[in-house]
C-alpha cells in the first residue's frame, strides 16, 4: 500500500500539469516586483574592465553607442544603455547614438527622453551628444563607416546636415572614436562591431548583450573586447560599479538591480524544478529497475 | 548565358575582394568599402522586397481562405497601418518637415502602444517555457547530461543570494568552489574553449563555402538547376 502511494506521488510529480509550473513562475516574478525586492551584485572582472575603460578615458573622448536591439530585450539592454550613458556623461565624454537595428533608434530616443534630457539638462545637443539614428546595411554599414562615416551619416536623426554639429567636425571614420559600445541582442550586434570595426580598425570595442548571447562573446575578451555586460546581471554589476564610484547615482541608477529581484527568484524556482524533476526521474528509474 | 554571366561576376568580384584584403595599394584600396556601399544600397531595397513578399504570402492566404487566414488580415492591416502612419507622417507636429517619430505622431503611438508591449510579451513568455522545460527535460540521464546540469546549476545560482550563502564558508584553499568563482571559471574556461572551437569551425566552413561560390561549384544561389 505504502509502495503504491509512493508510486502515485512520484508519478504525479513527474507528470505535473505545466500550468502549475507557469503559475509558480508568475508568482516568483510578480511578488518581488510588487515588494520592490532589489539585489546588488558585486561587479565581475569583465564588467569592471568596461567600467574602467570609460573611467580612464580623458574628458571629451568620443564614445559611439550602438542600439542593436528592439523592445523585446529592453529589460536587459536598456539598463545597460542607461548606466553607460550616465557614466560617460558624468565623465564629460561626447556620446554618439546610432543603431544597426530599425527598432534601435526608438530605444536611443527613450534613453534621450529618460536619462539625457532629465539628468543631464546642461549637456548640449551637437556638442556633448548627438542622435544619428538607424541606417540599413548591418555589417556592411560598419564596414563603410570604417572608411567613410559621413558618407553614410549625412544628417542627424532630425535631418540636419551632419557638419552643422561641432562634435561631428573631426569625425571622418570609425577610427576617430575612442570607444565603441555595441548594445545588442542578436545579429548584427556586438560581435559584428568587433569583427568589422574593432579588429580591422584597431578601435576599442565594448558591449552588452542579452544573457543568452553572453557566452558567445567570451572568446573575444580581453584582447578583442575591452569588457562587456552579460544580460541584466551585467547591467546590475555596472550599476554597482557606477554607484560605488559615484554614490550620487545610488537612488537613480538602480533599474537593473531592482529588476534583478524577480530574475533571482525565477532562477531559484527553476533550480527547484530541476531538482524536483531529477528526484522524480531517479526514483522512477530505481523503481523500474526493482520491478524488472 | 543566364547562368554564365552571374558565375563570372561572382568569380571576378570574389577574387578582387580577396586580393584587396592583402594588397593595400591602388587600385585595390577602398574597393572593400565601395562594395560595402553597394551592399548598403541593396540592403535598403531588401525592405521593399521584404514588404512585397509579406503581402504576397498573406494576400494569397486570405484569397484562398487557407488555414488561419484571419490572422493574415491582422498582419496585412498592421503592415499598412504602420507604413501609412510613418510615410504620411500622420499626427507629426510640424507636418511634413517634422520628425516621423516625434511625440504626438501616430507612428510613435502605435509603436509604444502595440509593437513594444507585443514584442515584450512574446519574449517574456520564454521564462515560462524555460521553467517548464527545465522541469521535464533537464534530467541527469547520462554523464554528459549530468555535467551540463551541474554547470547550469552553478550559472543559475550565481546571481542569487543562495548561490553566495551555500558556499561562502568554504576555506581559502577551496574558494575556487565558491559558486560565484566557479561560475566565472565555467564561463571563461570551458565555455570559452567550446565557443572558440565552434567559431573556428564556422570560420573554416565560411571559407569553404566562399571558395565553392567563387569557383562556381556552389550554384544554388542562381535558382533551380537548368540549362543556359
Amino acid at each position: 500500500m505504502a509502495e503504491e502511494e509512493k508510486l502515485t506521488i512520484i508519478e504525479r510529480l513527474g507528470a505535473v500539469d505545466r500550468r502549475y509550473v507557469f503559475l509558480l513562475i508568475a508568482i516568483a516574478v510578480i511578488i518581488p516586483l510588487v515588494l520592490h525586492y532589489a539585489t546588488s551584485i558585486p561587479t565581475s572582472e569583465i564588467v569592471q574592465s568596461l567600467f574602467d575603460k570609460i573611467e580612464s578615458l580623458p574628458g571629451g573622448s568620443r564614445i559611439l553607442i550602438s542600439f542593436d536591439y528592439g523592445p523585446s530585450t529592453v529589460p536587459e539592454n536598456q539598463p545597460m544603455a542607461n548606466a553607460v550613458t550616465r557614466h560617460a556623461l558624468e565623465k564629460s565624454h561626447r556620446i554618439y547614438l546610432m543603431a544597426l537595428w530599425p527598432t534601435g533608434s526608438r530605444q536611443s530616443q527613450q534613453l534621450i527622453d529618460e536619462i539625457i534630457k532629465v539628468e543631464f539638462p546642461d549637456k548640449v545637443y551637437g556638442v556633448d551628444w548627438i542622435h544619428l539614428g538607424y541606417k540599413a546595411g548591418n555589417q556592411g554599414l560598419i564596414n563603410t563607416l570604417l572608411s567613410d562615416f559621413k558618407g553614410m551619416y549625412t544628417t542627424d536623426m532630425s535631418g540636419k546636415p551632419i557638419d552643422s554639429f561641432p562634435m561631428m567636425k573631426d569625425i571622418r571614420t570609425l577610427r576617430d572614436f575612442d570607444l565603441i559600445i555595441g548594445l545588442g541582442s542578436g545579429f548584427p550586434g556586438t560581435k559584428e562591431w568587433i569583427q568589422f570595426a574593432g579588429d580591422p580598425g584597431d578601435i576599442p570595442v565594448g558591449g552588452g548583450t542579452t544573457a543568452v548571447m553572453a557566452p558567445l562573446l567570451y572568446p573575444y575578451y580581453p584582447k578583442q573586447m575591452v569588457g562587456f555586460m552579460g544580460g541584466l546581471q551585467g547591467a546590475a554589476e555596472y550599476e554597482y560599479a557606477l554607484v560605488k564610484k559615484y554614490p550620487k547615482y545610488a537612488k537613480r541608477s538602480r533599474i537593473a538591480s531592482t529588476t534583478m529581484g524577480p530574475q533571482v527568484t525565477a532562477h531559484l524556482v527553476i533550480v527547484a524544478f530541476i531538482i524536483l524533476g531529477n528526484i522524480t526521474y531517479l526514483l522512477e528509474r530505481r523503481r523500474k529497475r526493482k520491478y524488472r | 548565358m543566364k547562368r554564365t554571366v552571374p558565375l563570372v561576376i561572382t568569380f571576378i568580384v570574389g577574387l578582387v575582394l580577396i586580393a584587396a584584403m592583402f594588397i593595400p595599394h591602388w587600385p585595390f584600396t577602398g574597393l572593400d568599402s565601395k562594395f560595402s556601399i553597394f551592399y548598403d544600397v541593396i540592403a535598403v531595397f531588401a525592405f521593399i522586397l521584404g514588404g512585397g513578399n509579406l503581402l504576397k504570402v498573406h494576400l494569397s492566404r486570405i484569397q484562398n481562405r487557407r488555414r488561419d487566414w484571419k490572422y493574415s488580415i491582422v498582419t496585412v492591416s498592421g503592415f499598412f497601418l504602420m507604413l501609412g502612419a510613418g510615410l504620411l507622417k500622420i499626427g507629426v507636429p510640424g507636418g511634413w518637415t517634422g520628425d516621423y517619430q516625434a511625440d504626438g505622431s501616430l507612428l510613435k503611438y502605435l509603436y509604444d502602444a502595440t509593437f513594444q508591449p507585443l514584442q515584450a510579451t512574446m519574449f517574456s513568455l520564454l521564462a515560462f517555457f524555460v521553467a517548464s522545460a527545465s522541469y521535464r527535460a533537464f534530467r541527469a540521464k547520462t554523464k554528459e547530461a549530468t555535467i551540463l546540469l551541474l554547470a547550469a546549476f552553478v550559472i543559475l545560482l550565481r546571481p542569487t543570494p543562495l548561490g553566495y550563502y551555500l558556499t561562502f564558508w568554504l576555506p581559502k584553499p577551496l574558494q575556487f568552489l565558491h559558486i560565484p568563482n566557479l561560475s566565472t571559471w565555467i564561463m571563461s574556461v570551458p565555455n570559452m574553449a567550446g565557443q572558440r572551437a565552434i567559431m573556428i569551425g564556422i570560420a573554416l566552413g565560411i571559407v569553404s563555402a566562399s571558395l565553392r561560390l567563387i569557383l562556381g561549384i556552389e550554384r544554388s544561389y542562381l535558382g533551380t538547376e537548368g540549362k543556359d
